[in-house]
């Protein structure tokens, strides 16, 4: 068990910006003009859990994924 | 003293641009090695304006090799990789020939690899994916090059002048100044050495002062920052004080600042590795509108687009070419605001100036 904060990361390289996170999560997502997420800074809120869940399945290329914070080596 | 003690002693940053602390680097790379390690000795210079790297790698080649062969025993290597700029033949025949005079337990881990001419082909990433695979584009991080590298091995990709640097240190000397490039509106533009304390008004005096009246400096090369000239030269030359590279560069004011942020806005976006959306199109984007502005085919609402786009692109591409070229900008757009603004009047002032 760790209670270190989940967030949230795109895969930059990966990302086609199809759009569906922003649709399925827009109170952490938000699209730039090329249709690219930006991400709200900061965790992921326990009420939103499952809605970025539901937001890292839809992802049609796996570009988007929740994980827990690692510290840089 | 190790070392790596003598490194952190020493406060040593990296030269490359990221004025990384080297002692930390250096400490990832000990703690994974098992006798595995590999040293990228990172001599690429991608940077248009800077010189002082194939400056090290010509003039003071047995340092940079014996940094890097320092780096070999205390990090238990088994590979030294020598990453050269594919255009700087010069330093790669000198850093050849110095090879052949090394012993055969140094001679036999060190292999080349020429760097592509390419802004992003010196960054740690895409030094590995290139080495590993002949591609020179950036890979995302994590995994840290300290934890997988080259061929999955703990690597360290170090910058020619911080080698230089450590092999000083490692004979018990200081690890001495900084090496900076002046360009520009210089009287003699070229490679300089300069301690710590030495001002960046100093460095332009030993190097015969400003050739003509300065409208501006940059502070840093392309990944750096615009800075009014009186602020400029009262900066330290220190590394961690935002010098990046080690590029100054002195706009005179007889140019256009739009037009000359324009074109190399267009080549910071033409050297994206296009890998990420927000660097591809962004910095395409950022460059059109500056270089419509410069054409005085702009429309009012640009300049607030420029703003709002440089800072939408910060933090969104796998390695920092969009967060280069966007801080180049904001200072752009911060000291020029006038210039921008107004770009046909201001335009016309400094071609007369």
């Amino acid at each position: 068990m760790s209670d270190r904060p989940v967030m949230l990361a795109v895969d930059r390289i990966r990302c086609d910006g199809r759009g569906l996170c922003a649709e399925l999560l827009p109170e952490m997502v938000r699209l730039d003009d090329w249709g690219y997420p930006i991400l709200a800074a900061g965790p992921v809120p326990e009420h939103l859990r499952s809605h970025a869940e539901r937001a890292v399945e839809a992802c049609p290329v796996l570009a988007l994924a929740m994980r827990r914070a690692e510290p840089k080596p | 003293m190790s070392v790596i003690a003598q490194i952190e002693r020493a406060g040593l940053l990296g030269r490359g641009g990221a004025a990384f602390r080297t002692a930390n680097k250096w400490r990832a790379v000990a703690e994974r090695s098992r006798g595995n390690a590999v040293i990228v000795v990172n001599g690429a210079e991608g940077e248009p304006r800077s010189m002082k790297d194939r400056f090290v790698m010509t003039q003071r080649t047995e340092l940079v090799l014996d940094g890097a062969f320092v780096a070999a025993r205390e990090l238990r290597a088994n590979r030294v990789v020598l990453y050269i700029g594919e255009r700087h033949a010069a330093a790669r025949d000198a850093m050849l020939r110095a090879v052949q005079g090394r012993p055969e337990r140094e001679r036999r881990l060190v292999s080349v690899a020429l760097a592509p001419a390419r802004y992003v082909a010196g960054a740690e990433a895409a030094a590995i994916h290139f080495i590993d695979e002949g591609i020179a584009t950036p890979v995302n991080m994590p995994p840290y090059p300290v934890e997988r590298g080259v061929g999955g091995a703990p690597t360290l990709v170090q910058n020619v002048e911080t080698l230089a640097r450590v092999a000083l240190l490692a004979r018990g000397l200081p690890a001495g100044g900084t090496l900076i490039t002046l360009a520009g509106a210089v009287a003699s533009p070229g490679v300089l050495e300069v301690d710590s304390e030495t001002t960046i008004g100093e460095a332009l005096a030993g190097a015969g002062g400003m050739s003509e009246a300065p409208r501006a400096i940059l502070v840093g090369g392309y990944f750096g920052r615009w800075m009014e000239t009186q602020d400029a030269v009262a900066i330290g030359l220190a590394h961690g004080n935002g010098l990046g590279c080690g590029v100054i560069g002195v706009l005179p004011a007889s140019r256009c600042p739009v037009c000359e942020v324009a074109g190399i806005m267009r080549y910071l976006a033409s050297e994206s590795s296009a890998q990420c959306g927000p660097c591809f199109f962004g910095l395409r984007a950022l460059a059109d509108t500056c270089t419509q502005i410069a054409n005085d085919v702009s429309k009012p609402e640009d300049l607030s687009r420029l703003h709002r786009w440089a800072n939408d692109v910060r933090g969104r591409g796998a390695c920092k070419h969009p967060d280069g070229a966007a801080i180049f900008l904001s200072s752009a757009l911060d000291v020029f605001a006038r210039d921008f603004a107004n770009h046909r009047h201001t335009h016309a002032l400094s071609r007369t100036a």
